[in-house]
């Protein structure tokens, strides 16, 4: 599904990401994880098309097409989400609306006509249910005065509505009680399927515990130093990232 | 960050879709201003003579008067002799008598505002006097609204008309000596509006006028007076378009709204008038008073205007809430783009006891544009228990533009509630990237965003206007985002 070769990435002059491979396959969950500054977060924006950052070398295959030409829009309606680690407040625009307009968005590049209201709006309460959340969050202004919980949780809201083939989550997890990272979990689980794959992008092992990741890979000054299965995790948080950069200078 | 602002600009640079001149003979005054003038306008209007004296009395007294300068907007000093103080389209001589008779270039323009005058008098039930130029060319539905006993005409005909009712109300909510752009209008006045609606009496339907300004060089001030006699009810929508022009073109209108006991009065308004180039040549000069005074209990009046056009936009509609239980009620959309400024609001002049009023503004800044609110709540020493509820929010598009807020509060009664809210917020790259990943595109975000900033007002609205301004709105800002 996914392919990245190569990548290298910098911002003003400043090479961020050097060299990352990676292939991701439909059904599969994978652990991007690293210390501060690694480039994780740069990885999972990159994906996503955001302005300001320089890709110098290397290419991403999205379904086989070349992802870093397709717009952003492009990318949302070719099936890539991302769940942002810090969801942006867009006030005066209902949850409701917000939803119904990206939805649509997709549909309509997918030739699928507009849902009708009621289904709509019937579908949402449902995967809100599932996800704890008050309906009253519908009519709320787009994130506007959501705890940091709340916020994530309508993350994942609008990532079971849109149903997108490639889910990157960047640091779900950070901010989040126990609870509310269970539910969130519960709500990642959910959507797993053979048709579908998680890119997890995290500082802890914690989120590890309830996504089972299928793979770990772990970044380090902008390159993949070490990938493996879920027991990498373990390792990781149990040695800690400085034996990570050990393992790196030696 | 760099590529999105580009984007930013590029939305914001869409051009004015109503722009075009029509081309009629226009039989005009040559430039300048003085007695001679005056008399020569009020001859060929064929006034009485009051309306005459009242006009001199004004201009006198604008001779005395200083421009103002305490708007927060900048332009040149405007020469007050290099204007035309009235024009007519030469078809209008022998005056129509009927659609027919209007000269089809008038018609067509008309057209190609999206406002053909048969359409509308057939679908919509809307009864129109349009103003184009400085002469009213077709009143419409005047039988039926004369059947209820509404009048509803050009201010010249009612002068002919009736002028017990210009005599007894003409400059009593606006005296002619009230400002300087209101004494100039005073003097000079060309034509306008005038309805009135009689006792207990419902308006059976909402009544319309579309403005134009199209000679060059004329300015031009328009008039209207609308009275609301006890018990009675009226909406009025008044919408503007003009065509492209390099010159700035300066029009001082004001309109004087009298509601009695127990009336209500719903004046709406759409502004588009061409608004300057991307680099702001040209546009117009929209120098406006607009003030209501609810003389009568429980009298109650709603201004509600959504403002896109105009180069510079001056304008407070304003309420005097003289009887007890009276009602005044603001809601302002403002966008500026390019080089536009704007700097608009509202008075809230309260006398009477268990007055209330509230203010709703939201200023939309791009581009260069600057956009000030400017009000004042003001409450009397006998105005027991009144109270205000006032929202003002700024929103920023790009980082060229500017949001400005001036709020005056004076109370000399202390059973008076005050309630100020005040916002300033930005569309930011980060909104944008976050909607588009999502699906939605820049365009669709910007024009959601800036819909949801205005939802308040836009719901105050009559549909087919909400529907207009909101169209307005994604004019103004389509492309911006690519």
């Amino acid at each position: 599904m996914l392919k990245i070769e190569n990548l290298h990435v910098s911002v003003e002059g400043k090479e961020i990401l050097r060299g990352i491979n990676l292939e991701i396959n439909a059904g599969e969950v994978h652990a991007i994880m690293g210390p501060n500054g690694s480039g994780k977060s740069t990885l999972s924006y990159i994906l996503a098309g955001r302005e300001g950052y320089d890709i110098t070398e290397g290419r991403v295959l999205f379904h086989g097409k070349d992802l870093l030409e397709m717009s952003v829009e492009e990318r949302a309606w070719a099936g890539v989400f991302l769940a942002f680690q810090y969801p942006v407040e867009v006030p005066g625009v209902s949850n409701i609306y917000f939803l119904k307009a990206a939805l649509n968005g997709i549909r309509k590049f997918n030739d699928l006509a507009e849902l009708d209201a009621m289904d709509f709006i019937a579908m949402v309460k449902g995967k809100m249910k599932e996800l704890d959340m008050d309906e009253k969050f519908l009519y709320r202004a787009v994130n506007e005065g959501f705890s940091g919980g709340e916020k994530k949780r309508n993350e994942i809201l609008q990532m079971s509505v849109l149903e997108p083939s490639l889910c990157v989550l960047d640091e779900t997890d950070s901010g989040l009680d126990i609870d509310a990272l269970k539910i969130v979990s519960e709500g990642v689980n959910r959507l797993r399927d053979s048709s579908r794959a998680f890119i997890l992008v995290t500082h802890y092992q914690r989120l590890l515990d309830y996504i089972k990741p299928d793979f770990v890979h772990v970044l380090a000054h902008g390159k993949v130093v070490k990938s493996g299965g879920p027991e990498l995790a373990l390792e990781l948080e149990e040695k800690g990232y400085s034996w990570v950069d050990e393992k790196l200078a030696s | 960050m760099a590529a999105s602002n580009e984007n930013l600009k590029d939305m914001i640079g869409q051009e004015y879709k109503d722009g075009f001149v029509t081309e009629i003979e226009s039989d005009s005054f040559p430039p300048g201003l003085n007695e001679d003038v005056i008399r020569a306008l009020s001859a060929k209007k064929d006034e009485p003579e009051f309306l005459l004296e009242w006009r001199l009395e004004a201009y006198r007294h604008w001779l005395t008067m200083e421009h103002p300068e305490w708007a927060f907007v900048e332009f040149p000093k405007i020469d007050f002799q290099e204007i035309s103080y009235y024009s007519a389209p030469k078809s209008m001589e022998d005056g129509p008598k009927s659609l027919d008779e209007v000269d089809p270039a008038l018609i067509d323009t008309y057209n190609k505002l999206g406002i053909p005058l048969e359409e509308q008098m057939r679908l919509a039930g809307v009864a129109v006097d349009a103003v184009f130029d400085s002469v009213s060319v077709a009143t419409t539905f005047k039988d039926k609204l004369y059947e209820a006993g509404v009048i509803f005409c050009s201010f010249s005909e009612a002068v002919k008309e009736h002028p017990e009712l210009i005599k007894q109300y003409l400059g009593t909510v606006v005296s002619q000596y009230d400002n300087f752009y209101a004494a100039l209008n005073a003097a000079v006045f060309s034509d306008g509006s005038f309805v009135y609606i009689p006792k207990g009496v419902r308006c059976p339907m909402e009544l319309s006028t579309y403005f134009r300004i199209n000679a060059a060089n004329t300015g031009q001030f328009e008039r209207t007076l609308i009275i609301a006699d006890e018990g009675s009810h009226v909406s009025y929508l008044e919408g503007c378009t003009a065509p492209m022009r390099d010159e700035n073109q300066l029009h001082a209108a004001v309109v004087e709204l009298v509601i009695l006991k127990d009336a209500e009065i719903k004046y709406s308004t759409v502004q588009n008038w061409y608004p300057g180039d991307e680099n702001g040549v040209g546009g117009i000069y929209n120098f406006v008073t607009k003030r209501a005074e609810c003389r009568g209990e429980k009298s109650k009046v709603s201004w509600t205007q959504v403002e896109t056009g105009s180069a510079i936009t001056w304008k407070y509609p304003s309420v005097i809430l003289k009887g007890d239980d009276s009602v005044g009620e603001f809601y302002s959309v403002a966008l500026t783009n390019n080089y536009q400024q704007a700097d608009t609001g509202t008075k809230m002049i309260h006398h009477g006891k268990n007055t209330s009023s509230t203010i709703i503004s939201k200023g939309i800044s791009a581009g260069h544009g600057q956009n000030t609110y400017r009000g004042l709540v003001k409450i009397g020493r006998k105005a027991e228990n009144a109270r205000n509820y006032t929202q003002c929010d700024s929103l920023l598009l790009g980082d060229q533009c500017g949001a400005h807020t001036f709020p005056y509060i004076e109370t000399k009664q202390p059973s008076a509630t005050i309630e100020h809210e005040a916002s300033t917020s930005k569309i930011s790259e980060d909104q944008l990237f976050y909607c588009m990943q999502r699906g939605i595109s820049a365009e669709d975000a910007v024009s959601m965003i800036v819909n949801g900033f205005c939802k308040e007002v836009f719901k105050e609205l009559p549909m087919e206007f909400a529907v207009e301004a909101q169209a307005l709105l994604g004019i103004s800002l389509e492309g911006s985002v690519g």
